[in-house]
């Protein structure tokens, strides 16, 4: 199984302006950091071209959306908290709001499978509603791929 | 109290056991059986017999390196030792502080207070240095045992082997390496150095934070 982990923020000020400027400098090289780092399996991009594109949906324009999958969750932990990325999270108040809701979500997919942003916002949904489970859970309530399978809760979750 | 622990730790009460164990934990990497023994000052047998009981203990872990020439008649892959991940601890009378300051973390986080604990983190690192200004940053580092050793990798840094707060920091990474690097520029700017030398650099496996070389600041002061 593979872990698909999905991010949103909510912006200060529009994506293209002044203000988040500093923020969408780092896109590149840290997205090139996730792109090569051990356990990366796929991230969702707007554009193969323009590496400062963010993800363009229906949820709300302040909202900043970061879907990916990897080969683990230590993979993921070992990306986010401990590369370069840790200091862009750091710096999150600058251009974030701070959110009081879950804003980070993560379930298993099998190995292969590419999960839709629909199915990640119902997973995040979910986290919001009942909490870490296995259908949908956060580093500091993690749970095993074999307690993700077979359940009927990640069936739902993903019509 | 975890007699488990204490048995661990009573193994190191044996001075060859010490050397050894302090051989492989220091250099950070894998220790080979005559390496250890060289650095112990004892036979290569008596070093894996010892070396072996620490790894029983859960002071050390083994593995095994490849040879560097494959094929026949390159011989058996060595074995070597590396300081174990898991922490041990005894305490007298039992104490358990690493549980409160895991639920105050848990509060930091939810108050989204991690300006006000790098505030206070700062000043704790100041604390730290009373009474010691002009002293080298890293005797202090290694006393609070961060176990600090110079990277000469491109421009060189001070890198910090160990986390004192490894588990905090693996629980509330981004609370906790920040409330670090806010202790370390209070506490080199207790000891008036400049606080700025210190900056976050995480890598897998040590601490998050790690410090220009003092050489470095003379030459950014021009």
């Amino acid at each position: 199984m593979h872990l698909a982990q999905l991010n949103v923020a909510h912006l200060r000020a529009p994506i293209d302006g002044p203000e988040l400027a500093t923020f969408v400098e780092l896109l590149e090289p840290i997205n090139t950091i996730a792109d090569a780092a051990p356990g990366f399996v796929w991230r969702l991009k707007e554009s193969d071209e323009d590496p400062t594109a963010t993800v363009i949906h229906d949820y709300g324009d302040h909202l900043l959306v970061n879907f990916s999958v990897w080969e683990s969750i230590d993979a993921v932990w070992t990306f986010t908290y401990r590369s370069a990325h840790l200091g862009v999270l750091r710096r999150r108040r600058e251009w974030f709001l701070r959110i009081a809701e879950p804003y980070t979500v993560m379930w298993w997919v099998p190995e292969g499978h590419i999960p839709t942003l629909a199915e990640a916002m119902r997973r995040l949904e979910h986290l919001r509603a009942h909490g870490p489970g296995p259908e949908a859970f956060t580093f500091q309530e993690p749970y095993e791929s074999s307690e993700a399978a077979n359940l009927p809760a990640a069936a739902e979750a993903r019509k | 109290m975890r007699e488990d622990h204490l048995e661990a730790l009573s193994l190191l009460h044996d001075p060859v056991r010490r050397s050894l164990y302090e051989a492989v934990a220091g250099s950070g990497g894998d220790v080979g059986r005559a390496e250890a023994a060289e650095a112990a000052g004892v036979s290569r047998t008596l070093a894996g017999h010892h070396l072996d009981k620490l790894v029983e203990a859960g002071l050390l872990e083994s593995g095994f390196r490849q040879p560097e020439r494959r094929g026949p008649g390159s011989g058996r892959p060595a074995k070597v030792y590396r300081r174990a991940s898991g922490e041990r601890s005894v305490s007298l009378p039992p104490r358990d502080y690493a549980m409160l300051a895991s639920v105050l973390a848990g509060v930091a986080d939810a108050l989204g207070a991690e300006e006000k604990a790098e505030e206070v983190a700062r000043a704790a690192g100041a604390r730290l240095a009373r009474g010691r200004r002009g002293e080298p940053v890293e005797a202090v580092l290694a006393e609070r045992g961060y176990e600090p050793y110079a990277d000469d990798a491109g421009e060189g840094r001070l890198r910090l082997r160990n986390c004192p707060f490894h588990a905090l920091s693996q629980e509330h990474p981004l609370l906790v390496c920040s409330m670090n690097l806010a202790l370390c520029q209070g506490l080199l700017e207790g000891l008036g150095d400049r606080p700025e030398r210190a900056a976050l650099d995480p890598r897998p496996g040590e601490c998050c934070v790690s410090l220009a070389l003092p050489s470095d600041s003379k030459t950014n002061e021009d």
